[in-house]
């Protein structure tokens, strides 16, 4: 096998006792990206210099005997809406192609601190806003199983950065399913946190009440290790949960036996791929023949997940992306006037799926439209999240489709935008609950990827983790480090 | 509720966005949108309390200490126009 | 016909906290552009803000200080608008869910007494500075500074309970000294510490309805709020008698021309859409915050006034001069605590030390460095036990102004004590006398006012030493 293949709890531990050179592993990730880039385009900007000096650091290190941190050379992709300090961070949008951020996110400095390798920056719909990685101002990035499809979105890049071997690990962001949905076309596993468990300091924000960071991988105890690494309260983060990080990986072993997993009936109905359908109740039967109990739970309020997500988001959106104006940092168009300046710059430097959203949300929050709207929304969001608390009654946690189709093809749903937003089905209301969800490999459908859900109480990540990994060993068989 | 040219200037104003092209696509696109999002009507949320934060967080202070702020040159560094240490913008006044 | 004004007053207060709402950046005035900002309060990519614990508490002192009531339960919402200065493109503010609500802050009318109520105090940030008119500014440009973005405010809106320019004058006038006592604003008007726009509107007197009103900024300075005030309602008079219509508009004080102007119409369809900022929490202010507030609010101006009246005897005026400032009332107070009757005391600090802070141009702060309340005591004490007199004890005062030795080492060191050996000064006296026979002819012939002159001739000799009162004696028993 490549180095690049490997995982990185691998990795980690050849690097770190000497056996493995930091720099030959970088070496061999890179060269693998020069190969793999002109086909995928995961990446939108590569700091190989960067990647290169801390590899060698690490080496040093080592060699010198001295500490080095838990994921100590390896190489990690971050997607291009996380700051990294001296880098651009573009969010795939003309409106920052140039920004260069002073700052590190939180996140970035755990990952600094674990001694990781900073790869590059990758792919994603502008500013997050899509399900496909083709609102891009770079273009899109295509499937690695089938590079006619779409690798999902908006964590496209990071998705299939894993997927074609362009990267160990990787950081995605999920606001109503961009880790989920592309980990699950892509055939990588995709963990969006509970909400508060990463810090959100750095993450350029789309909808700071549903916006988590998390950790993208392929296997499922890469996604443990690199969710340990991020997680933890933040002072920078006034939404950061005060609460310990657990040591993912070591319930990884504990096996699933009388864990209650339930269905719930409204996200296997109308609308759902049979094949997909097939996939997801195969992964079931097996995790009931591992000693789970399964048990049939609904979410009632499932059906005004969507509309209720596309009013918050948007409407947070359109607050969140008012500072792009042209005065402090990004494009500015020239204009006649202040106002024609505004206009201009915000007009060309946005792209139409992000003005589509901005308009949505300004509407729903004007004058007139906020207690019909917004306000509504806010309450079904208690709905919903109360359907979750009431579900938790009778299972430890929730096992879904993780999208209702396998990936689609690229240009298929760019002309219905509401077509584009109804495929989120089954993503969205985790993050208006914000529980922890993890989507899983379970299978493939025409040599596409299906991707199996699960869904936690609050700050349990531990039981995802422990019955993914259950999953992940039933279907692949297992190579142990 | 139908959005009409004139709703989607007025917000076009009030976001600051120049619109083009898709000013057409826009009126129809938010109609359906908005259509589908109306479902909610149905859903009788008397009593139900909005959730704007899901973490039953509150009162999350810093201390009030001042530290040293980021240099000018690094602050100002992706600046589309400066002056004399200003960003600089079109005359906001007449 | 006769008209009445109906007026309420928006107040920003700059509350005197190290660093910002939100982030860490020094909220210090006058620092070189854009090297008090931050990616936080310039609302760069990603950042998120944090709310200073300081501001908060500052604004509940607020609150309990006019007896508003602190709702238990606030939020900080968002305000959309586009300016050069609101780098995020909205303000933090607080909309629905305000941290104070009522409340009153009393003035003194030509009726006596009078309430004007506070429908609210919310605490926001501020936005930057853009400078237009400076002569480096080139043509058809304006620039941004983001030092004063995220500074934090406080926003105290009073009921329309305000009948004149003159109470308005002095509702701003005790509204300052409040911030200042509570030492939550430094009060500086020039500085844009307290920064005050007003809604206004004319009725025919007696009348209940509300006229159509107008809001009126820019005025940033006590008299400019009285002129305003006064313009902007004899224009509504103006408009009204001559048949026509008051439009509902926002109107600029121009302070050079003394007139109000319409601000730039293209500033209409504001709206603002608020709504809860998901990047903060709520605020839960329990009664225990409050009740440690309050425990540690110092006493207010105006029971401080009547208690000097009540308790330690000074007459109004002294009252109030005394404590128009807190610094001013403590350090009178501690001067009464180091054994100085009230009544002296007041003469002094009212008298010389408010006199050196003028002349000066500084703060009761500096000043007490250099002249302790002690220091002041225990000169007042050398004049109340004779050692010198009153006239000699104000140069005394003049040589502590620069020079740190006791009251009673200068005396001694400049030898200014006063004489009161009786034969040392009937001594005097008699050598006064000897060297003026024709005098001492006159004054027994009946002269008496010659008094004064033989005093001042023994005064002369003893270099304004002797003790006034002893000579006098000593004079009239030699000549009687």
């Amino acid at each position: 096998m490549e180095l690049w293949e490997l995982s990185a709890y691998e990795l980690s531990a050849r690097i770190r006792n000497g056996e493995l050179r930091a720099k030959d592993l970088v070496f061999s990730v890179l060269q693998r990206i020069r190969e793999m880039e002109p086909l995928i385009h995961a990446y939108i900007s590569l700091d190989e210099e960067g990647a290169l000096r801390k590899a060698e650091e690490v080496d040093a290190r080592v060699a010198r005997g001295e500490k080095v941190g838990a994921l100590a050379g390896v190489p990690v992709a971050v997607k291009d809406n996380i700051c990294i300090k001296g880098g651009r961070t573009t969010c795939a949008s003309k409106i920052l192609e140039n920004f260069v951020s002073p700052y590190d996110a939180t996140v970035i400095e755990k990952l600094k601190a674990a001694d990781v390798v900073l790869l590059g920056k990758t792919n994603l719909d502008e500013f997050a806003m899509g399900s496909s990685t083709e609102n891009s101002y770079f273009g899109p990035t295509r499937n690695p199983h089938d590079q006619e499809r779409v690798p999902g979105g908006s964590s496209g890049g990071s998705a299939a950065a894993l997927a074609a071997g362009e990267a160990v690990l990787a950081l995605g962001s999920d606001t109503g399913g961009s880790i989920r949905q592309p980990a699950s076309f892509c055939g990588v596993v995709g963990l969006k946190p509970t909400y508060g468990r990463v810090s959100r300091y750095g993450l350029v924000a789309f909808a700071s009440s549903l916006d988590q960071i998390g950790p993208m991988a392929r296997n499922v105890r890469d996604t443990a290790l690199l969710l340990k690494v991020i997680s933890g309260y933040d002072p920078k983060d006034s939404t950061s949960a005060p609460v310990d990080v657990p040591d993912f990986t070591g319930v990884l072993d504990e096996g699933i036996e009388g864990i209650r997993i339930g269905l719930p009936r409204e996200y296997f109905a109308e609308g759902l791929d049979d094949e997909v359908r097939e996939r997801v109740m195969e992964a079931v039967d097996l995790l009931e023949g591992e000693g789970a109990e399964i048990v049939e739970v609904s979410l009632p309020h499932t059906k005004y997940a969507i509309a209720t997500y596309y009013i918050i988001a948007p409407a947070e959106a359109s607050s969140n992306l008012a500072r792009y104006d042209g005065v402090k940092y990004g494009f500015r168009a020239e204009g006649e006037d202040l106002y024609q300046m505004y206009c201009n710059t915000r007009g060309q430097g946005f792209g139409e799926e992000v003005k589509r959203r901005i308009m949505l949300g300004t509407y729903t929050l004007s004058a007139g439209y906020y207690e019909a709207y917004y306000l509504k929304a806010l309450k079904v969001r208690t709905l919903i999240k109360q359907d979750f608390d009431e579900a938790f009654k009778t299972c430890d946690l929730l096992a879904t489709p993780t999208s209702p189709t396998v990936a689609f093809r690229l240009g298929e749903k760019v002309a219905d935008p509401l077509t584009m937003y109804l495929s989120d089905v089954y993503t969205v209301s985790v993050n208006l609950a914000g529980l922890p969800g993890i989507s899983v490999p379970c299978g493939s459908s025409d040599g596409l990827p299906v991707g199996l859900q699960l869904i936690g109480r609050p700050f349990d990540e531990e039981t995802l983790l422990r019955v993914a990994y259950v999953v992940e060993g039933s279907l692949k068989g297992r190579s142990e480090p | 509720m139908a959005v009409t040219l004139e709703d989607v200037e007025k917000v076009a104003y009030l976001a600051r966005l120049k619109l083009s092209g898709e000013k057409g696509r826009f009126i129809s696109q938010l109609n359906r949108i908005l259509d589908y999002i109306a479902q909610l009507e149905e859903l009788d949320t008397g009593g139900v309390p909005p959730t704007s934060h899901v973490l039953p967080l509150k009162n999350v202070f810093r201390e009030d200490e001042a530290r040293p702020s980021v240099p000018r040159e690094e602050l100002m560094a992706n600046a589309p126009a400066e002056h004399m240490g200003y960003f600089k913008v079109p005359r906001a006044i007449e | 016909m006769e008209y009445e004004a109906v007026i309420g007053l928006e107040v920003h207060v700059q509350l005197l906290t190290e660093s910002k709402m939100f982030c860490g950046c020094s909220a210090k005035f006058g620092a070189e552009p854009n090297t008090q900002a931050c990616p936080v309060c310039l609302g760069f990519p990603g950042v998120l803000p944090v709310l200073n614990r300081k501001a908060v508490e500052f604004a509940i002192r607020m609150a309990l200080a006019v007896e508003g009531e602190v709702q238990p339960f606030c939020v900080f919402a968002r305000k959309s608008y586009f300016y050069p200065d609101l780098p995020k493109g909205y303000q933090i503010s607080q909309y629905e869910l305000p941290l104070c609500i009522g409340g009153y802050i009393e003035i003194e009318t030509d009726g006596g007494k009078k309430r004007v109520g506070i429908t609210r105090i919310h605490l926001e940030e501020d936005a930057g500075k853009l400078v237009h008119e400076e002569a480096y500014v080139e043509a058809g440009t304006s620039l941004f500074d983001g030092n004063r973005c995220g500074v934090p405010l406080l926003e105290i809106v009073s009921e329309p309970d305000i009948r004149n320019p003159k109470e308005a004058h002095d509702y701003l006038v005790r509204l300052r000294q409040l911030v200042m006592y509570l030492g939550i604003c430094d009060g500086n008007m020039e500085e844009g510490s307290i920064r005050c726009d007003a809604n206004v509107s004319v009725r025919p007197k007696g009348s209940k309805e509300l006229g159509t009103k107008t809001e009126v900024k820019n005025m940033n300075s006590f008299r400019n709020v009285q002129r305003a005030l006064e313009a902007e309602i004899s224009r509504q008079i103006r408009v009204l008698e001559a048949g026509g219509k008051i439009e509902q508009e926002t109107l600029l004080w121009d302070p050079e021309r003394e007139v109000v102007e319409p601000m730039r119409s293209k500033e209409f369809a504001h709206d603002y859409r608020y709504f809860p900022d998901p990047d903060l929490v709520p605020l839960y202010i329990e009664n225990e915050w409050i009740e440690k507030v309050r425990s540690e609010l110092p006493e207010l101006p105006w029971r401080r006034k009547e208690r000097f009246v009540a308790e330690l005897g000074l007459p109004e005026y002294d009252s109030e001069v005394l404590t128009s400032e807190r610094e001013t009332a403590d350090y009178f107070e501690d001067v009464v605590a180091s054994g100085v009757p009230p009544k002296a005391a007041s003469n002094w600090v009212m008298g010389e030390v408010l006199r050196v802070l003028k002349e000066e141009r500084v703060g009761m702060d500096a000043f007490r460095k250099r002249i302790g309340p002690d220091r002041l005591a225990e000169l007042i004490k050398l004049v109340q036990a004779g050692t010198v007199s009153g006239s000699i004890a104000k140069k005394v005062f003049e040589e502590m102004r620069t020079d740190p030795s006791s009251p009673k080492e200068i005396v001694e060191k400049k030898g200014l004590a006063q004489i009161s050996d009786e034969v040392e000064l009937s001594r005097i006296v008699d050598d006064v006398l000897s060297e003026h026979p024709q005098e001492v002819e006159r004054y027994r012939a009946g002269k008496v006012q010659l008094l004064g002159f033989f005093v001042g001739q023994v005064m002369k000799k003893t270099r304004g030493k002797a003790n006034p009162k002893l000579v006098n004696r000593l004079i009239r028993e030699k000549l009687g």
